[in-house]
């Protein structure tokens, strides 16, 4: 159904999640900062939600505050915060940026996105409001390319990348999901770039410059001595970027 | 009326054998009795008209054309030595912003009604005289030298005729892509100081067009103001036969890659 003017529908946004075990303040930004100096394209103006439900005792109005400014000082877009269900302060209407749901465990939230997904359907405005926050449930499409990736271009996918062929040094292939190349990988791969750390590179000769999963990353000379010109996968294991033969 | 095939030769890195190539492969091309004009877009360099040797008898020029101070007859230069063969020699004193999209379509349109064939002699680089050398291009002729910065440009340069092309942005059909291998040593690959032809092949992922070797001949050619490839004893004049053989459609099998035996009667004459 078309209203006049606008269109209600709903969306998923891929979003950052600060979950805070300890709060130290000078620690978070610090370390935050350097993670975002590691790859600061792909924290640029990206949403990030605040999430302090894993915390022990809840951290005070003015702290809280004082992290959204301070996060979104660094580049990045604090779009909401989470905290236990059971433990929702006073105080949490005065907040900047609106309290979200607690998150679930993956598998539950996929089944609800689904949920949410039909009923969307059925344009329930609730439901809408909902969805948008819900935190990289569903994979979007995954993008095929089936010409080389030559030296200067860059090609990004929002869910998984297929290349075909091969991907030529000096270009730069980047994806939310999955990459997959069937051919030589010379120039920069990086998986998992907003944050999903199980995405994995895959490729049929590794050659590449620089290899990526949710920001930790490894340069040529390194991968040199681990897996070079054959098959080859690239996976986060316990935090541990690791090369391993196919 | 024909409906020319543009052809642009192009590379990237300068100095590579670009327009020692549009010479030789125009001049083939035109010997096979088809109409050529060979057009040199080094606007401000001017270097296709020595190599030709027609360079005395410049006096309009391919921005003349443009700008609609000369009329195409009077600035297409024949050839003396091969029939069907014209040159547009490029401008010795404008920069390469004279080269506007309209004015170069403008030209090409006109030549298409006569010609079988336009060689366009891409300058170096990435910028805007290399990129209106390629925009209309129906195939391209890489020349890459055995080099790693050479054929990091090839690269740089066949992403480009992916994406800023005419046919690339129409969303038409991509441009015919061809590797032409340049300077070519055997020796020099064989103590491992140049890339191999598989080596080149292997990068870059396009089918190989011919292999010319460096030879003394080229040099020889441009000073005498002949296109190599009427120097039909030297090898980079066959090379560059068999190049243009292959682009008719013919198989000519890939010669001079090996690093040259002494004969045994040279030996015993001790040549
Ligand atoms: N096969 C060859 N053997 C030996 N010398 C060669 C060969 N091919 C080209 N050369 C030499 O290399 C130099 C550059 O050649 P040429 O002018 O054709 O290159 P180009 O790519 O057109 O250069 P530019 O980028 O400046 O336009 C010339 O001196 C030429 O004689
Ligand atoms: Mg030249």
């Amino acid at each position: 159904m078309l209203d006049s003017g606008f269109r209600l529908k709903g969306s998923v946004v891929t979003t950052f999640l600060l979950e805070i075990q300890t709060f130290s303040f000078e620690e978070i930004v610090s370390q935050l900062q350097e993670k975002i100096a590691q790859v600061p394209q792909f924290f640029s103006q990206a949403p990030i939600i605040i999430d302090v439900s894993k915390m022990e005792s809840l951290l005070s109005l003015k702290e809280l505050e004082a992290l959204v400014l301070s996060v979104n000082r660094l580049g990045l877009s604090v779009i909401g915060w989470r905290c236990h269900a059971e433990k929702i302060p006073e105080w949490h209407a005065d907040v900047m940026v609106p309290l979200l749901p607690a998150s679930k465990t993956r598998q539950i939230a996929i089944s609800e996105a689904a949920a949410l997904e039909s009923r969307v359907a059925k344009a329930d405005p609730d439901v809408v409001i909902k969805t948008v926050v819900e935190e990289r449930l569903v994979s979007p499409q995954t993008k095929v390319i089936t010409k080389p990736i030559r030296s200067g271009q860059q090609v990004y996918a929002e869910g998984d990348l297929v290349v075909l062929t091969q991907v030529s040094a000096g270009a730069e292939v980047l994806a939310d999901g999955n990459i997959h190349v069937y051919g030589a990988l010379r120039g920069r791969a990086l998986a998992g770039v907003k944050g999903d750390i199980n995405a994995r590179i895959f490729c049929q000769s590794m050659e590449a410059e620089l290899v990526s999963i949710a920001g930790n990353f490894m340069l040529s000379d390194a991968l040199q001595d681990i897996v070079w010109k054959e098959g080859a996968q690239v996976l986060l294991v316990d935090d541990n970027l690791t090369v391993e033969p196919l | 009326m024909a409906l020319a095939k543009i052809i642009v030769v192009t590379s990237g890195k300068g100095g590579v054998g670009k327009t020692t190539s549009s010479a030789a492969i125009g001049t083939g091309i035109a010997l096979k009795g088809h109409k050529t004009v060979i057009i040199d877009f080094d606007v401000g360099l001017r270097n296709l008209d020595l190599i030709m040797g027609c360079e005395r008898r410049v006096v309009y020029d391919f921005v003349n054309v443009i700008n609609k101070e000369a009329s195409l007859s009077q600035a297409l230069i024949k050839d003396k030595r091969t029939k069907n063969l014209f040159i547009l020699p490029a401008s010795q004193t404008r920069d390469k912003e004279a080269l506007t999209e309209e004015g170069v379509q403008a030209v090409l349109e006109e030549l298409a009604k006569d010609f079988d064939y336009i060689i366009c002699d891409s300058p170096a680089g990435i910028e805007r005289g290399a990129q209106m050398a390629l925009y209309f291009a129906d195939v391209a002729i890489v020349v890459t030298n055995p080099e790693v910065s050479s054929v990091r440009d090839s690269d740089r340069i066949l992403g480009i005729l992916q994406s800023k092309s005419k046919r690339a942005e129409q969303g038409k059909e991509p441009i015919e892509e061809h590797l032409l291998l340049t300077r070519y040593h055997p020796k020099r690959v064989e103590l491992g100081e140049m890339l191999s032809v598989s080596d080149v092949e292997d990068i870059l992922a396009i089918p190989l067009l011919g292999v010319i070797p460096e030879s003394e001949a080229v040099l020889k050619a441009s000073n005498q103001g002949t296109p190599v490839i009427l120097d039909t004893e030297s090898e980079a004049g066959m090379a560059y036969m068999d190049a243009v053989d292959r682009m008719m459609g013919e198989e000519r099998p890939l010669r001079f890659l090996e690093v040259e035996q002494k004969g045994f009667f040279k030996r015993l004459l001790g040549g």
